[in-house]
Formats: structure tokens, sequence, C-alpha cells
């Protein structure tokens, strides 16, 4: 029905270019499901891996998105990302799967930070891992983009992993054109960008050209924080730990990136909509992960985390 | 946005890092964090200037030993355009990745010293831009501020450069030559005072004023079919959606079409783009089709319109860059994928290496090494659907997989 309308209104001229990247994304999409038997869209709440769906609908449309979406979900999650995500697996219609880092913990197969820098984060590489091999997924799509990190600059588009989830970061497999090799043996499993080429800034302005929802705390909130190491921390939940001598304060803020709560911190903003977050970015002179503790631990933090098997 | 794909390509020490890192830091694309962390590095090592190396060379290894050693991928953007830099190695034994940041590249980036002028890396890196029809190329000739800004050094360098060019099979390359000091700034973004006697544009003045759209891939559509949408619900009960994207031409309703192989007929009923149908669709998009007729169609199939079907044969003759430690034999077996489509291939002839260094071929070697580029004629398992690589980029090249280790041993352009 809704197509009778669109021809009768428009048939005699509709052209279509398809955005480069946009383009891009959805081609690498459609390579997984035509080579891969169990591919899953890794699906934080956050605003990567939200437009990863969007983009996924698209590359599939009128059918449903052919793969589950799974959440790694530390626990110290954002309630409002979780509230969030069961929505939108709702109205899409696609399978859910979580697996908590906590039970893990409670194990005792991985051991909990402790201190002021405690974060779950690292703790997810062995979730990812075990739910891999229970599922046996041999495609894991994820919202990583080149321009986030040094390391991540030179990650392929399909990524080989061992079956201990690590990164030969020496030994990648050329990517020629746009001709992607899927091939694997048993118990390997590729690790799948399809908006590796993709800006922060290319992001919202998406979200935004393409009215996309997102989670609330990414626009601008009071919220009741505490400042350290002149990073902006939420001081409304336990998970983040504070100093009795950290003082509290409502600011305005909003959260850049959506991770684990205790290793992501806010920033100052008024930007409380999509088209402010947009400007916001544009004018930015501080680098996304800038607010991301867990890659300020060494230089080489995130190399060495994905030669783990994280993301 | 208007996106320009830029590969470079230098050896160690040209500089090629250090020339990105001034092209981030002079169109203010560093952020502050990150120009705090070089600055701190910078220090650290007791350097008396910012090592802008430092913003893109991403692995430990590469930071240990100061150089590159895999294809980093580097974004930034003016006013007008957004730019992907593939930033790649200079070593010899990293050749493949240059082939590799080239592939998608529309303008590539030579570095050369300006003190050694051209060697052995240079005619490689000239010779695989010139194999791969790269249209414009930039030749950067860096480090004048060390031979005194001398016109006469960039004459030579030039010289020996159109010489390359005098004798290379792309002729229709653009080359525009710059002489620089990325360490300096000198003719990176902001015009050199040094050099009075360039009369030229600056690099990033170049690269802002150049054309986005890849003229040389204007040829004949082509349709490759990489899944069928079959969404089996009662609204779209009888739906079925070829997905794919669109190359070297454009593709409206109406359009009668041909489905290859099997050179069945039939016409465009829609194109869908998402929840919308549009009357055409432009090349580079990703979009799916439906036919007038219900014909069998599967991935590795292609549309094209029915006067312009292009090779369809079991052997393909080809020039191939080799990739992999072990090399390329006569008689081995690849899996060989071309676009969507898989077969298996036979190495029926070796016929030559040709010498990067332009100095002739080979007749008849035993085997093609790492690194090494070679015509080749493949036996294949199955009929492919292809284009000679100078008509149509994308379907005239194919890449050969190791069945034993899964890796991508070699690139292979389709004669």
């Amino acid at each position: 029905m809704w197509f009778t309308y669109l021809k009768t209104e428009y048939m005699s001229q509709r052209i279509i270019q398809v955005d480069a990247l946009e383009s891009e994304a959805i081609y690498i999409f459609r390579e997984v499901v035509a080579q891969f038997e169990k591919p899953v869209l890794l699906f934080s709440g956050g605003k990567d891996s939200i437009t990863l769906v969007r983009l996924a609908q698209k590359a599939f449309y009128p059918a449903k998105i052919p793969f589950p979406l799974m959440h790694i979900d530390t626990g110290h999650n954002f309630p409002e990302t979780i509230e969030f995500r069961d929505r939108l697996v709702e109205e899409l219609g696609v399978e859910l799967i979580v697996r908590d880092v906590q039970d893990n913990i409670d194990s005792g197969r991985v051991k909990e930070e402790t201190g002021r820098y405690a974060s779950r984060n690292m703790l997810q590489t062995e979730t990812l891992l075990d739910a891999i091999e229970e599922f046996g997924f041999d495609a894991c799509i994820g919202g990583a983009r080149r321009d986030e990190e040094k390391a991540r600059a030179k990650e392929r588009i399909f990524s080989v992993r061992d079956d201990f989830g690590q990164w030969d970061e020496k030994n990648q497999r050329p990517e020629v054109f746009d001709m992607l090799n899927g091939r694997i043996d048993l118990g390997q499993n590729v690790r799948v960008f399809p908006i590796s080429n993709w800006t922060e800034l290319d992001v919202w302005s998406y979200i935004k050209e393409e009215d996309i929802e997102i989670p609330s705390i990414y626009f601008a909130h009071k919220r009741k924080t505490f400042v350290r190491d002149g990073m902006i921390w939420s001081a409304d939940d336990e998970v983040v730990f504070r100093d009795k001598e950290e003082e509290v304060l409502e600011r305005m803020v909003r959260f850049r990136t959506v991770g684990d709560m205790s290793c992501t911190a806010a920033v100052l903003s008024d930007a409380v909509d999509i088209a402010k977050v947009v400007e916001e970015i544009r004018d930015s002179s501080i680098s996304e992960r800038g607010a991301r503790i867990d890659d300020k631990r060494s230089e080489a933090a995130m190399e060495k985390r994905k030669q783990q098997g994280y993301f | 946005m208007k996106v320009l794909k830029i590969a470079t390509a230098g050896s160690v020490d040209d500089g090629k890092s250090t020339l990105i890192g001034r092209v981030l830091y002079d169109t203010k694309s560093l952020t502050d964090d990150k120009l705090e962390a070089i600055e701190e590095k910078s220090r650290q090592r007791g350097f008396d200037y910012l090592d802008f190396s430092l913003a893109t060379d991403g692995l430990v290894a590469e930071r240990e030993q100061g150089i590159t050693i895999d294809v980093a991928h580097i974004y930034f953007s003016t006013p007008s355009k957004s730019f992907i830099i593939a930033d790649t190695p200079g070593h010899i034994e990293y050749t493949r990745n240059m082939v590799t940041g080239a592939s998608t590249a529309q303008v590539s980036i030579v570095l050369i010293d300006a003190r050694n002028g051209v060697i052995e890396q240079t005619y490689r890196h000239f010779f695989i831009n010139n194999l791969l029809r790269i249209k414009d190329v930039v030749i950067a000739i860096n480090k004048m501020d060390l031979v005194d800004f001398s016109e006469e050094k960039y004459n030579v360098i030039k010289g020996e450069i159109e010489y390359l060019a005098s004798k290379s099979e792309y002729k229709d390359q653009n080359l525009t030559f710059i002489p620089m000091s990325a360490l300096q700034g000198d003719n990176v973004v902001h015009k050199s005072e040094k050099m009075p006697w360039y009369k030229g544009e600056t690099l990033m003045h170049h690269l802002e004023n150049l054309d986005t759209d890849d003229i040389s891939d204007i040829s004949q559509a082509r349709f490759p079919v990489q899944t069928v949408i079959r969404p089996k619900t009662s609204a779209y009960h009888d739906f079925r959606g070829y997905a794919g994207k669109i190359y070297g031409g454009d593709l409206v309703v109406g359009d009668e079409v041909a489905v290859l192989p099997s050179q069945t007929k039939s016409k465009i009923k829609s194109i869908n783009f998402f929840d919308k149908e549009y009357t055409s669709a432009k090349r580079g998009s990703s979009v799916t089709i439906t036919l007038e007729d219900n014909v069998n169609v599967s991935r590795g199939d292609m549309l094209v319109k029915v006067n312009e079907v292009p090779t369809i044969a079991k052997q393909i003759d080809a020039t191939i860059c080799w990739m992999d430690s072990a090399p390329l034999e006569v008689s081995q077996k690849y899996y060989i994928r071309h676009g969507v489509n898989d077969a298996q291939a036979k190495i029926t002839r070796l016929a030559s290496i040709i010498k990067t260094d332009f100095s002739g071929i080979e007749e008849n070697p035993s085997e093609l090494a790492l690194n090494q580029i070679g015509d080749i004629q493949l036996k294949l398992s199955k009929p492919l659907l292809f284009d000679s690589y100078k008509d149509n980029k994308s379907n005239g090249s194919f890449i050969l997989i190791n069945p034993k280790t899964n890796n991508t041993v070699g690139v292979g352009f389709i004669k």
C-alpha cells in the first residue's frame, strides 16, 4: 500500500544516490549474511550500535533483520540505556540475547577490580567469548570506528579472531577494493565493523538526518556529579567509586559515549537536542574517547585489550 | 558530504607520518587531548619539535621502532570535504599494504626525500599507482629544508618521475609535483615563503580542489547480487528482491536486463531503498531491485543491461600482485573471489614477472614471490562475469584465497 502511494505520487522522477558511507555499510551487512552461518550484532545501547541497527534494517528491508542482537551486560549500564534497548528490540521484533558479566564474577571465573578506577569493562571480554562459544557465532558485528583510537585505525572490516578471541594485528588479511574474505576455520570467528570509515560526526549527522531515537543520557540534563582528574563523573549511582572528600554538585551534562558507568565520564553541555549535539561535536576540541578512562591506562591500552579479544 | 579517499606511499623515513600529522595539525583536526599526548611524548623522548608521527603510528611495535607497519586510516574534514587517508607503510616487505590502501583511493600521494631523490622504492610506488590506474598522483618532494629549498633538486626529481611516467602503461594519470617540508609546514597547508620559485598550489589546496567523483569509474552498469531478500510475511508474501550495489553506471526502472550467467531477460520492476521506491539509482548505491518476471537469481549472479554484457568465461588473463609469504606456483589451486562471486581457480601459466623498477620483465619464471607482480593465466571451475580492469575497476579485479590458510594471497587485475 505504501508503495502504491509513492508510485502515483512520485513516479515521474525519483532518483536515489545512496551516500557513500551508508552504501558501504549496507554492502557489508549483506556480505555478512551471505558469507556466514550464524552472525550476531553486538548491541550496547550506545549510539554506534543504534546506528548499526538502522543500517541493518535498511540492508534487508522489507524482511526483518536476519540475526539476533546480543548485549554483554556489565550490570553497570545506565538504566536509561537498558530501558531503551528493550523498547527497540520489541519494535523491531528481533531476538535479544543478554549475557551478564555478573554471572562470571559470581562463579569466580573473573575477578572484579577494586579501587578508584575499578571498571567491569575488561571483564566483558570473557563473557563475550563464552557467549560466542555457547551460540557458535561465526561473525560478530560491532560499531567500532577507525577514527576512535589509534589501534582501531588499523582494524580491518572483516577481522579474524582465533579460538581465544585474539587479534593478530601484524598478520591481518589485506582488504582490496570492496572484496571481503570471510573464509575461516572451525573455531575462528570474524569481527565485522560496518561503520569502520565513519567518524563521530558522521554518526551524529546520520542520527539527525534519519531522525533516529537515542537514549536520553546523550542529551544535556541535570545530574549530580563530582570532578576527578579533570573529568566529570556521575554521583547518582553507587558503581562509580567516589572518595568522601570529592564534592558532589548538580551540573548540566551529557554523555558522549555510553559505556560502562564506571568508566564513562560526562561532559558539560547544554546540547538538549540532536541539532545542538551535532553542532557541539563539530566544534569540539576534545576527542570522543577522551572521556573514557579505560583508554587512559596506557598508550597501548586499546591494542592490548583487542589482542585479548575485546571489541 | 563529499568524501575524498587518499592513499600515501613513501619509504621509511620519508616523513609520511609526519606529513599526515602536519596536515591534521594545520587543518586544526587534532583535538586538544591528542595534541597534548603528542606534546608530552615528544618531550619525554627529548625531541625539540613535535613528533607528529605519534598521531598515526598506532601499534606498539610501530612506536617502538618508529616505523609504520600496517595500513592506518585517518579521518579529517574541511568545510568543503571529508578526507580519508590510508597511510600505508613504505617497507619492501609491506608493499601488499600499499596495494590495499591504494585500491580504494581516488588520489595517491608519493613521498620522496629530497636528499635521496628517486630511489628503488619510489619506482615501486609509482608503478603500483600506475598499475591501479589512480587518476591523480601527487609527488610530494619532502624535506626541502634539508636541501636548502633548492629548485635544482626539485627539478631533477621532477624530471626523473616524468621519465617514469613516459614509460608507464597508463598515460592519463595527472601528476602534480609539490616541494615541501612536512616538519616545518612549508607548502602543506600554508604556502612556503622559502620557495618563491614554486608557483603551484599547496598540498591541501590541491586536495580541496580535486573532484571527488571518480570519473574513471564510469562505464557500463553492473549489479552483482549479494543476497536475495524474501520477507515471507503476509504483507510481502510475493516480494523477491535482489540486494546489491550498483557499479559503473546507473539503473532505471523499466531497463531491459539480462540475468547472468543464465542470460535470462527481464525488466527492472522496482528499485527499492529501505521503505521507499525510486525510478532510478546512481552508481555506488546499495539498493534492492525487483524484476518483472519470476526468474531464478541467486548470489553471485549479475544484472546488466541487455546490450552491455561483460565477458563470460572460464579463463582469465591477469596481472597479479602477490601478497603471501608462500610463493605462487603454476598448477596450484586457489579460491577466487570476484566481486561477490566465488569459484575455484587453477594457475595454468605464470607468464612473467614484471620488474617494478621499470627494467623490463622476466619471462617464464618458476614462481612469484611476496610483493612481486606478474602476468598469469587462470582456469576457473565455473564461468565468471568480468570486465577488463581498465574498463571497470570493481568488475575487473579479483582476489585469490589460499584454501589451506584462508588468507587473501593475491590481488589480480584482469587484462
